[in-house]
């Protein structure tokens, strides 16, 4: 139980909180949308997954699989209902609302409400010695792999460019011939992708469940949130505050204090930073 | 957001007419008890309460251009107020007025933080959301027997029951019974919703609706908008704390799920509903809410989520300036233009 | 006898009455008579709906049968059902409306203690009757409330005796829910622990939400205990199932739960994370008795669903027959008729004989400490037969305070 241990857990704390609030920045970040539905979009990419690997696909298979059925989906929501509420922050929040209770009703009558597992054969690893699922380092690769894939698309393809120029001002993006209705259609696809992936790749943890959306979507408001408008720095800035202080607490003393410090922590950075972290940055991703 | 959105009857003395529907309301809650059974008693007592937590939320933003998501906060201090000054006193009435008086310093607190700290649009919504999400998770991690008011435990997420209802002032032996509350929320709700309307009359209502315009303006023209928007934000807390108080009494128990996500996001739908360019708007779709999920509850349509998710999607999609606007818009288009040319 | 589950849908007075046909009734001669009303509250929507959905078709069936065999006291039984939606709200509504709108004989349901603390008053206040059917973690004393589940004296002392004398694992390290019943529950793992020679190492808590067990898997690790006992619950911490067996195992550390399967956990999670795992319940699905196979078959029949039953399911029908019980031996559904019955009203169920117990309205019972296995089911290991309700007997005895309302919170 030394250093490495403590080092393990605190990044695995981390990685978690990228993995679901990842989605949810890029689209806050990028479009001020509130997608209240997050949670929801998590639980149909665990579904998603549930019954690729029931199927008989592999594993790794589902889980990117997940992330690309969410990605369309997304997509089809944006078309249907997100891009008549541009510029309607709360008309956006009342639909996701709207959405996310929609989806728990229809997954529960669809498939009902009992959870549902898959079964994985990742063994463990000895770090200290003290036994931890591979799974687990395996979820740690998973969040730097989704972090690094976006930073690498915001920052080296076209596309990149065009997401971020029209983030930075979207009135002389548009002056400049970038069709923005495109660009957030794609951008809140990628989030929703992002969304299904975290949600896919936890299923060997959490399982999947009509009402697990739940479980995350205020840890990841909050993360979001006090990480500010960049959707990359803030994401990581906050998950790597919060989930290293959660990850020593829960580990020294208890998971209540874990939670309760990153509260009081959060109280605290926002009357400091009421912007989030990186609410006084001009410029960032 | 464009200005017609909002209420637009500014500073305009309310008719006639308008005095005869309000003598109707007060005339209808007189004389419902007499007429009905406690349980229908009980589901209408719920739609008043949560009206006044509907309004507090409606003239924030309708009035002041304040958009909080998080009046829920106060809503939630108001109902934990009561169970434990109560409960510990074995007196209910100065509980109930401190219930609203505490939560309202602690929004002049957060209030200050947030207005002075000139936070504004959709930051102040998700901050007041955030604050309202960490009161939640605090109060549902207090279930040891270590965390205890005076006499009262906490106890997280099982919430407090047994919280005694009013009782009348001359008379410490009979607490109100259903129709007690009745009258009281009744009440209160009316009583708020005149308030409210007759407070544009007043140079703070005008002084408010001038900086909901243009605060810039008001400034230059010599007022502190700053102190405005957080002399509001107190008022609203106010009757969000009252709402929190009469939903223990009518319930005679409090949750964490006062503070939750669900009821936030329920205040937001009730007034957007309801259209936030009306006072009447919010309490109107409380009501229609309230009884079409408490319907719902009872005729066996499958999932209740699925059918109201489906109603709000297609509300906003549909009808985006709420339900009373767009009747109106539909039933008094005449009016209107005979508006226009006297103005 | 034939009918489809959805022809037993029909809705009566506002509410959803669903349970006898207008054709099985004139079979049973029944239709002339005034019925006797019951009520049914149970989240049929909404996170706690894993523990509502098998029970309130159980308790459906178990009208049908009393219909089917004669109705109660040669009137029907008509039930009605309201969906709470997991909104205390809600049960506070519909609580109200059974007693004065509906006018109920008796008020069945109810998951969770805060929403039988919510409905309990109500009933009260009517001077209706209520039964409440799931485990929880006992003290309730009110002559107008009846327990139908296990607390934590009849269920843990079993387990805990099982796990020291037959596992040979004295050093126990104990997890539970952070709400009421899981601090109770704890408390009472950690003084049976002690009381059969066993050393508690740790308790803690852990908020419902918490997906993340890591830290305390290190924890346990280090800590190096022959048993980890279990009082988690809820969707959230089924993660805690599959994290231990991927970094533990229970072919190392024996794991032991009171809580586990009441959520029908072993039908969500996969069979090696099911197999093996020791609980104490009053009713699995495969008891070899020909009660509870009868039982599973005709609840299968009846909902046409094929997966496991459980106890919260069996618990329903428990409920009900129970209370039809005390209705025949009072000769009257009248709650105040009832309720002097209700001691000593014995069914002879799916899970053994149950028996209310006068002093407390408590249930005495078989518990079976079973293990499960990679069927998703269980296997009974042994049985304890009768158990009292012994830690709400030392604090509440109804025969001498037939007034008390109060929960009382045993002291250890």
């Amino acid at each position: 139980m030394g250093l490495s241990n403590t080092i393990y857990l605190a990044a695995y704390a981390i990685a978690l909180l990228v993995l679901i609030s990842l989605g949810l920045a890029v689209i806050f970040g990028m479009m001020k949308v509130i997608n209240l539905a997050h949670g929801e979009f998590m639980m149909l990419g665990a579904y998603a997954c549930v019954l690729c690997v029931d199927a008989g696909v592999p594993l790794w298979l589902s889980v990117l699989l997940a992330a690309l059925a969410l990605g369309l989906f997304g997509i089809v929501v944006e078309r249907l209902i997100i891009r008549f509420l541009y510029g309607r922050i709360v008309d956006t929040l009342l639909a996701t609302w709207g959405l996310s209770l929609l989806l728990v009703g229809g997954v529960t009558t669809l498939l009902g409400p009992q959870g549902r597992s898959v079964t994985t054969d990742f063994g463990n690893v000895s770090i200290g010695g003290i036994n931890v699922s591979s799974y687990n380092l395996m979820l740690i690769a998973v969040a730097a792999a989704a972090m690094l894939v976006t930073w690498l698309l915001a920052q080296f393809t076209r596309f990149g460019l065009l997401v971020r120029g029209t983030m930075q001002d979207p009135v002389i993006a548009g002056a400049l011939g970038v069709d923005r209705s495109i660009i957030y259609m794609a951008t809140f696809g990628y989030g929703s992708a992002l969304a299904g992936l975290a949600g896919a790749v936890l299923v060997p943890i959490t399982g999947a469940s009509p009402t697990m959306g739940l479980f995350f979507v205020s840890k990841a408001f909050i993360t979001v949130i006090v990480g500010g408008h960049f959707p990359l720095m803030g994401t990581l800035a906050a998950s790597s505050l919060f989930g290293a202080i959660d990850g020593v607490v829960s580990y020294r003393w208890s998971s209540v204090l874990g939670e309760v410090s990153v509260l009081v922590v959060a109280v605290v950075l926002l009357r400091l930073l009421p912007l989030g972290i990186t609410g006084r940055l001009r410029r960032g991703l | 957001m464009s200005h017609q959105e909002f209420a637009s009857d500014a500073a305009v003395p309310p008719s006639r007419w308008w005095w005869l529907f309000v003598a109707i309301l007060a005339a209808g809650i007189a004389l419902t008890p007499s007429y009905t059974d406690a349980a229908l008693q009980l589901d209408v007592s719920v739609i008043f309460v949560f009206a006044l937590l509907a309004l507090s939320m409606g003239f924030l933003w309708g009035y002041a251009g304040i958009l909080s998501f998080g009046q829920t906060i106060f809503f939630g201090l108001g109902g934990y107020g009561y169970a434990v000054l109560a409960m510990n006193a074995g007196t209910t009435l100065w509980p109930l007025v401190a219930a609203v008086v505490l939560p309202m310093l602690f929004s002049a607190v957060l209030g200050y933080f947030i207005i002075y700290g000139r936070i504004s649009d959709i930051y102040l919504s998700v901050i007041t959301l955030v604050v309202t999400l960490i009161f939640e998770k605090s109060i549902r991690s207090t279930s040891g027997p270590d965390y205890v008011i005076g006499s009262v435990r906490l106890n997280g997420q099982n919430g407090i029951p047994g919280i005694p209802a009013l009782q009348l002032p001359w008379d410490a032996a009979a607490p109100l019974s259903f129709d007690g509350v009745f009258y009281l929320a009744g009440a209160a709700a009316l009583l708020a919703y005149v308030g409210l309307r007759l407070l544009l009359l007043t140079p703070f209502g005008r002084i408010l609706v001038g900086i909901r315009e243009s605060e810039k303006r008001m400034e230059l023209l010599g007022f502190d908008a700053r102190a405005y928007k957080l002399g509001a934000f107190v008022l609203a807390a106010g009757i969000a704390a009252l709402s929190g108080a009469l939903y223990a009494i009518w319930g005679n128990f409090v949750s964490p799920e006062m503070f939750g996500l669900n009821q936030a996001a329920q205040v937001v739908i009730w007034v957007i509903v309801g259209g936030r360019s009306t006072l009447i708007g919010p309490i109107v779709a409380t009501g229609l809410v309230q009884y079409l999920s408490g319907w719902l509850g009872t005729v066996g349509v499958g999932q209740v989520t699925l059918v109201l998710g489906a109603v709000l999607l297609v509300f906003v999609l549909v009808f985006p300036k709420g339900l009373l606007p767009t009747l109106g818009g539909l039933r008094w288009p005449r009016r209107r233009s005979r508006e226009r040319r006297r103005g | 006898m034939e009918f489809s589950r959805r022809q037993l849908f029909r809705t009566a007075s506002g509410a959803l009455a669903f349970g006898s046909t207008a054709t099985l009734l004139s079979r049973a001669g029944l239709a002339a008579a005034e019925p006797i009303k019951v009520a049914n509250i149970l989240d049929k929507t909404g996170g706690l709906n894993i523990y509502s959905l098998k029970q309130m078709k159980a308790v459906a069936m178990a009208v049908d049968e009393l219909n089917a065999a004669g109705g109660l006291l040669g009137r029907p039984v008509q039930l009605i059902f309201y969906d709470s939606q997991s909104n205390n709200q809600f049960n506070s509504q519909y609580a109200t409306q059974a007693m004065v709108r509906d006018k109920v004989d008796v008020l069945q349901g109810g998951v969770t203690s805060s929403s039988r603390e919510v409905m309990r008053p109500i009933v009260d206040k009517f001077k209706g009757l209520y039964f409440y059917n799931a485990l929880y973690e006992g003290g309730v004393c009110d002559r107008r409330h009846v327990s139908t589940g296990m607390v934590p004296a009849q269920q843990l002392e079993p387990l805990v005796d099982y796990v020291i004398t037959e596992k040979k694992a004295k050093t126990a390290y104990i997890l539970a829910a952070d709400y009421n019943y899981g601090q109770i529950t704890s408390k009472w793992i950690q003084k049976f622990v002690r009381a059969k020679g066993g050393k508690d190492l740790a308790v803690e808590f852990f908020p419902l939400d918490v997906t993340n067990f890591a830290p305390v898997l290190s924890r346990i690790q280090s800590a190096k205990p022959d048993a980890v006992y279990s009082a988690l619950v809820g969707d959230a911490h089924m993660a805690f199932y599959r994290q231990f067996e991927s970094t533990i195992g229970k072919k190392t550390m024996v794991l032991a739960s009171g809580t586990y399967g009441a959520g029908r956990e072993n039908a969500a999670l996969s069979p090696q994370e099911n197999d093996g795992i020791l609980i104490a319940t009053s009713f699995i699905d495969t008891l070899p008795t020909d009660a509870a196979r009868s039982f599973v078959e005709r609840f299968k029949k009846y909902s046409g669903e094929t997966d496991y039953v459980g106890e919260y399911g069996e618990i329903g029908y428990r409920g009900m027959m129970l209370w039809a019980e005390a209705v025949k031996r009072a000769k009257s559904p009248k709650p105040d008729d009832v309720i002097p019955a209700l001691g000593g009203t014995t069914f002879n169920g799916a899970g053994g004989l149950y028996t209310i117990d006068g002093q407390t309205n408590h249930t005495i019972m078989d518990i079976h400490i079973c293990a499960g296995n990679t069927k998703g089911g269980f296997d009974l290991l042994k049985s304890f037969s009768q158990r009292q309700p012994a830690d709400t007997q030392a604090v509440c005895d109804l025969h001498k305070n037939p007034n008390d309302t109060k929960q009382y919170e045993p002291a250890l």
